[in-house]
């Protein structure tokens, strides 16, 4: 007979069985939301017919169009900010010369993921209540800033991944053949290092347009995101519009990871590195 | 016309430091095809990194036409790299990254669409000049590498073992390839390998290295025929190494007792003292008549090697030697193990070093 080859985990008895649970139990919960979102009535679990009407409410909702707006304006600057900043610390970690404080400087970026948020949503309320009766101004900025803040790790890492993946011989070759320290960078370090950024970009977009915890600290009256609207919707009442939004937002979500795996896969085979 | 002068590489600070080049000097000629030679890790790289600016020495100077580059960077030398693992830009066409250089110093675009067609025939490239690096094989990648180091005319390329990934056909061809693009364009080239056959085939001179120094430096004749010291002759071909004693006649005894008349170095003392010869295998020959020849030893071994054969002797005094005879099937010889056979040689065969 044979003898058994290497460890495989796939053999193990009932590691279908914990598969299939663990699927269950993550995608389950999902599938009934969007169900449920095409519900008729208000029941939240009780089916009595499919009906689009959850989708015209949400739709027409003046809030959450505002709530929406607010979201998309909140991430959009946030992913641009956060996204250059993480750009250009990469670039200090990664290439340039080696300068003190290089770790701490990993540390301040990835304070986030360290810290938790709650903690950071706690002690930028204390902040910002300070600053807003100093200077009287309280507009989206302080919620623009607490996000381009916290969205910094999650645009950092993908860049800094591809750019630890590069060959620096090619910026080498770059130099060898006369190009400067701004053309090496146009056009051969950026050009490989767009899938990244790209990446990074999404992540913090993602990240910021899903933030409950520090957008609910740091709002004032009146500037409800998406989040934190449906957050408010549920200590009041709980229909399917929520759902329904939900299910959009999750749509959305998808067709972003979606598209940008064809994009990556696209620049993938053309330059393959 | 390039002049290395006393330039010193350290790397680490401190008493940890480790030194990669100490105080080599070399001066290399225009248009010559120059090779630096010598084991991993004896500092070749550091060298070629540093002509081309990408490490900065802590002392010396290297001079290019007279003037002292040191303090230029790398996109300011008039010298061009074939990088060790060719790196061709994976997001630009085979075209796109010939022309890369010229474009980066500004040439009007007619004179690079010329210049990358011309450096694309020349490395028989043409037919895939819009083909990506990925699509290509090692070999071409290799010949791109070097059209886009051609391509902007350097005064200077360096080539850092460029043909080591090769297989062993692919490389004999590109060594003619290379030794023909050299004497075509006249640029002075300065390639690094640990090869010594391709060393010897392809240079007008070479330097051997050894950990961070330059041993020798000669024409591949000279670097064969006359090592100076021990390590350039053993890692230069095969080397049958013999203790002997000088007499302050000039002569040399041999294990044995025989004696022989050797040339010694131009500048060596003629005083009584231990010496070490050394004999090239394929320059010896075997005698079935031990006392007929100034060496003579038992045959231990015999290895078939197809164009020849190696035969491996004891010496007299328990050494090794090996002596190396071209196979002809029309005049097959038969020696035995275990006889004693003698090993003859011309005079001129024996170089004598020190110690
Ligand atoms: N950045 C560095 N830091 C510390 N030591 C280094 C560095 N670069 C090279 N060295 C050391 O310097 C010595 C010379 O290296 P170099 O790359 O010049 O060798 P080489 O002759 O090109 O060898 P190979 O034939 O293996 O390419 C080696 O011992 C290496 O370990
Ligand atoms: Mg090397």
């Amino acid at each position: 007979m044979a003898k058994r080859k290497t460890f495989d985990t796939r053999r193990q008895a009932g590691f279908t069985a914990i598969a299939a649970f663990c699927f269950v139990m993550l995608y389950l919960p999902i599938v009934l939301m969007a169900i449920f979102s095409f519900n008729g009535g208000l029941a939240l679990t009780r089916w009595e017919g499919f009906s689009l009407v959850w989708y015209v409410t949400a739709w027409h909702n003046e809030v959450v169009q505002a709530a929406t707006i607010r979201s998309v304006v909140i991430a959009a600057v946030a992913t641009v900010v956060s996204t250059l900043v993480a750009v250009l610390a990469a670039l200090a970690m990664g290439r340039g010369k080696s300068f003190r404080g290089r770790s701490a400087m990993f540390a301040l970026i990835n304070q986030p993921l360290m810290v938790p948020e709650i903690v950071t949503a706690v002690s930028l309320l204390v902040v910002f209540a300070w600053v807003k009766t100093t200077i009287g101004y309280s507009g989206l900025g302080y919620l623009i800033l607490a996000h381009s803040a916290f969205c910094i790790p999650f645009a950092f890492m993908p860049v800094r991944a591809r750019l630890q993946g590069m060959d620096q011989t090619l910026e080498q070759a770059a130099a060898d053949l006369y190009a400067s320290a701004w053309q090496v960078f146009r056009r051969v370090t950026f050009p490989l290092l767009w899938p990244g950024v790209l990446a990074g970009a999404m992540l913090a977009f993602v990240t910021s347009l899903d933030d409950v915890v520090i957008t609910e600290f740091v709002k004032s009256a009146g500037q409800d995101t998406l989040p934190t609207y449906m957050l408010g919707q549920m200590r009041r009442n709980l229909t399917p519009e929520t759902n329904a939004i939900a299910t959009v937002l999750l749509v959305f979500s998808v067709v972003l990871v979606v598209a940008f795996f064809f994009v990556s896969r696209e620049k993938h085979a053309k330059a393959q590195l | 016309m390039i002049e290395v002068d006393r330039i010193h590489v350290r790397f680490g600070e401190g008493p940890g430091a480790f030194i990669a080049l100490n105080d080599v000097s070399v001066t290399i000629n225009e248009s010559e095809f120059f090779t630096l030679l010598g084991p991993s890790g004896c500092g070749k790289t550091t060298l070629l990194r540093s002509i081309a600016g990408f490490i900065h020495p802590s002392g010396g100077a290297i001079r290019l036409a007279g003037q002292n580059i040191l303090s230029l960077p790398p996109f300011k030398r008039p010298v061009n790299t074939v990088f060790q693992n060719y790196a061709l830009f994976p997001h630009m066409t085979v075209a796109e990254n010939v022309g890369f250089g010229l474009e980066m110093l500004g040439r009007p675009r007619a004179e690079i669409a010329a210049t990358v067609e011309e450096m694309l025939a020349l490395v028989k490239m043409t037919a895939m000049a819009s083909r990506r690096p990925s699509e290509l094989s090692g070999g071409q990648q290799q010949r791109v590498a070097l059209a886009r180091a051609l391509a902007p005319k350097p005064k200077v390329l360096l080539l850092d073992e460029s043909l080591s990934a090769l297989d062993l056909k692919l490389r004999k061809e590109m060594q003619i390839e290379l030794k023909r693009l050299q004497s075509e364009t006249g640029i002075t080239f300065i390639f690094v390998t640990h090869d010594q056959e391709e060393a010897l085939t392809m240079s007008d001179r070479i330097a051997v290295m050894s950990a961070g120094t330059i041993r020798q430096i000669g024409t591949p004749r000279e670097i064969y025929d006359h090592p100076r010291e021990r390590f350039v002759a053993d890692f230069i071909g095969d080397t049958n190494f013999v203790q002997a004693n000088l007499s302050a006649d000039g002569t040399v005894e041999l294990p044995g007792g025989a004696r022989i008349r050797a040339g010694l170095q131009e500048d060596a003392a003629v005083a009584a003292r231990p010496v070490t010869l050394v004999i090239r295998p394929e320059q010896t020959v075997l005698e079935q008549v031990p006392e007929k020849a100034p060496l003579s030893g038992v045959l231990e071994n015999v290895v078939y090697c197809g164009t020849d054969t190696h035969y491996h002797l004891m010496l007299a005094d328990g050494a090794r030697f090996v002596v190396r005879r071209q196979n002809n099937p029309a005049r097959p010889v038969t020696f035995e193990k275990g006889q004693r056979l003698g090993i003859g040689f011309e005079p001129q065969a024996v170089q004598v070093l020190e110690g």
